[in-house]
């Protein structure tokens, strides 16, 4: 611990929340926790209550990694770090299993799956075996938003386009493309709902982010 | 026959990339060659069709509500195991089960075929954490299968799927450097497309009934 206090939010540390969401997004620029981010993006409400899940096992495995990085030998990392997260998982099922169980049945898999996203082994490994708690927690917190970020933006387009309602959480269905649309002859995309459009929504996503900011052309 | 339909099922109807997006992780970085991308392939299917039915096992025996009746029958009590549900523990354990695994098949393939060894180098323990392998377990615990040899024949159904999918874009990718992709597309925004395209593809399998 240095003497000097850094204040809690310096702009070092607020840059750790910050790049997550842009240059150094774990989807789009890191590839990343690609496994459960499209599956799951056919609507609105478990694409929010999944984003919500990982950012919680982000910052509370990056928590407390970091508070046991200086105990844990270095060849046994990964099986601590698998234990560490599986257990925080857990809790996430069975939190979400009491309260949202509609929502659990839609997710299927996918919150067990989160033991094995790439994004949290990653920073894991990345950072918070590197750095002190409070960082770490940033840390956590930044790359879980990036990755609730791209999760939400691909759902509200699949499911507006393919179906022309959004599933808010708490408030259900919501009609936003209006009956006089229909009439006039507009019609839903089905194939918006279909798997592969997940894959070719990022890959747009992918295009106009790497259009506006240069630097990330891959050569 | 529920095997062929099972398998096929696994290989081109649910199959693990293009359905489920499973394995995406190492499907993206490892396919820039047909060469290496077999070899993880390989490995993916051979971890798969071990872990799959050991997880089934231990998911019939120990973790499944009224998994440990044996264990009553065994020590002569009525009702005492039988009523637990473990099932709580299925993440944990599959995981521990995956990562042994992978270990074991690791310090196998170093012994006994050291030049895959050396090719697949950091692959190998990745597999560990690709979503693939987890995924495949726990499909297998959610869609109930009725005996060892149908999840058996899930498991390698679904690596032979992941397989044929990395190798099919791993092929594409060594020709699409030739192409005149747009500059912000070039890498993997023109990877996710080329994925969605052979996505469509393989949804033309969809409601083939055996």
């Amino acid at each position: 611990m240095s003497s000097e206090k850094e204040p809690l939010f310096s702009a070092k540390n607020l840059k750790l929340i910050t790049t997550p969401l842009g240059a150094q997004n774990p989807i789009t620029i890191q590839v990343l926790g690609i496994c459960s981010a499209l599956a799951v993006t056919v609507k609105l409400e478990p694409a929010i209550v999944l984003s919500i899940s990982v950012m919680f096992v982000t910052v509370f495995s990056n928590l407390i990694i970091s508070l046991l990085r200086n105990t844990i030998p270095a060849r046994i990392r990964i099986i601590v770090q698998l234990v560490v997260v599986a257990s925080l998982v857990i809790i996430v099922d069975q939190v979400l299993k009491a309260f949202a169980y509609e929502v659990s049945l839609q997710l299927s898999v996918f919150v067990g799956l989160i033991i094995t996203n790439c994004i949290i082994m990653g920073r894991l490994e990345a950072f918070a075996l590197g750095n002190k708690p409070w960082p770490s927690v940033l840390d956590g917190i930044g790359n879980g938003a990036g990755y609730g970020f791209i999760l939400i933006v691909v759902a509200f387009f699949r499911e507006l386009l393919g179906t022309g309602f959004l599933t808010l959480p708490g408030l259900g269905a919501i009609q936003i493309v209006p009956d006089v649309f229909y009439q006039w002859g507009y019609a839903n995309n089905g194939f918006m709902i279909l798997p592969p459009m997940a894959l070719v929504v990022v890959g747009i996503i992918i295009w106009v982010q790497r259009s506006r900011n240069k630097d990330l052309i891959e050569s | 026959m529920d095997y062929i339909n099972i398998f096929i099922r696994s290989i081109f109807i649910d199959n693990m990339v293009f359905a489920y997006f499973f394995g995406m992780c190492s499907y993206l970085a490892v396919s820039k060659t047909v060469n290496t991308s077999l070899g993880l392939g390989l490995a993916v299917t051979f971890v798969l069709s071990i872990t799959v039915p050991v997880n089934y096992l231990l998911n019939d025996y120990v973790l499944g509500e009224g998994a440990l009746v044996w264990l009553d029958n065994l020590l002569g009590l009525e009702n005492k195991f039988a009523t637990y549900d473990l099932s709580f523990l299925s993440f944990i354990m599959f995981i521990a089960v995956i990562a042994s695994m992978v270990q074991l098949v690791e310090m196998v393939v170093e012994k006994f075929a050291p030049t895959l060894y050396s090719q697949l180098g950091i692959f190998l323990p990745l597999i560990a954490v690709n979503c693939a392998i987890l995924g495949g377990s726990l499909f297998m615990q959610e869609r109930e299968y009725a005996n060892l040899g149908e999840a058996t024949v899930f498991g390698v159904g679904s690596g032979i799927g992941w397989l044929l999918a990395i190798v099919g874009i791993a092929a594409i990718r060594e020709k699409i450097q030739y192409s005149d992709v747009p500059a912000p597309l070039r890498g993997l925004g023109i990877t996710f497309i080329v994925t969605g395209l052979m996505g469509v593809a393989f949804m033309s399998f969809m409601g083939i009934q055996l």
